[in-house]
């Protein structure tokens, strides 16, 4: 039943930023970033976690569900160090994900070659 | 025919204007969208059952994500699944790395640095700038809004 929920959330997020693209001459960078700060600051009212909770991946593995993490580590931080938590706790909660974009995104980068467009 | 004002003949030109793709699209984002996110709740699923917590097994999920995103990415996959799914490629975690990936690989005969490692931020830097800033707004709000409780 969750893969269901995965399917069906993330499919609904995917097909909003798919009628935006259409609708507007946003690009997808733009969607990207604002879905993210969207995430942010939903996951900061506390109005996303009820669908981290029903959804489960389809949730979190959307970028907005990126955002969200950003916003919870913030909170949890704030909670616990006051200020300074603010600042550590976004970047804290979202480390694994930025690293592992950023060391694997350099290692395919030499790894592969573009493929030519045809 | 020749009786209509410019705003008419817009209606009319728009009518016979076909939108075959816009179904179509929202259909491809829902589909492929939905499979990125089931293969993460397996992933989810998967790092619950071997005994990780809440955050370990949420920061699982995205490394796996992003390493098969930008694995995909690197094969040339990635960009297919884009045209299929537009959105639904893009939204999920791994559009993210392949936001990333995409544009390292095409400069990288600028070198190492400027080519490469710089332009992996292309559209990266902006998603962290703005993510990163937006949590830090959020973190300090919630410190001042709770103080004093």
């Amino acid at each position: 039943m969750d893969y269901v929920k995965a399917f069906i959330v993330g499919g609904l997020i995917c097909v909003i930023g798919q009628v935006i693209l259409d609708n507007t001459k946003l690009t997808p960078a733009h969607i990207l970033v604002s879905f993210l700060t969207a995430g942010v600051i939903l996951g900061g009212i506390g109005l996303y976690e009820p669908l981290v909770r029903f959804g489960g991946a389809g949730a979190t593995v959307p970028i907005i569900g990126f955002g969200y993490s950003l916003a919870q580590g913030a909170i949890e931080g704030a909670k616990a160090n006051g200020v300074l938590g603010a600042f550590t706790g976004g970047i804290t909660s979202t480390a694994g994900g930025i690293a592992a974009a950023i060391i694997f995104g350099y290692i395919m980068s030499l790894v592969f070659k573009p493929k030519t467009k045809n | 025919m020749e009786n209509m004002t410019n705003k008419e003949y817009q209606q009319y030109a728009e009518k016979k204007i076909p939108k075959p793709t816009y179904f179509k699209n929202m259909l491809m984002a829902f589909l492929v969208g939905g499979i990125i996110c089931t293969i993460g709740q397996f992933i989810r699923n998967w790092l619950f059952n071997s005994g990780l917590d809440e955050k370990a097994v949420a920061g699982g999920t995205a490394i796996i994500l992003v390493f098969l995103g930008a694995l995909l990415t690197g094969l040339g996959v990635y960009d297919k699944i884009g045209k299929i799914g537009g959105a639904g490629a893009a939204i999920p975690i791994t559009g993210f790395s392949n936001a990333i990936v995409s544009p390292a690989m095409e400069h990288r005969t600028e070198g190492l640095i400027f080519g490469v490692a710089s332009k992996m931020f292309i559209i990266a830097g902006p998603v962290l700038v703005y993510g990163v800033s937006s949590s830090v707004i959020v973190g300090i709000l919630y410190v001042l809004l709770t103080k004093g409780r």
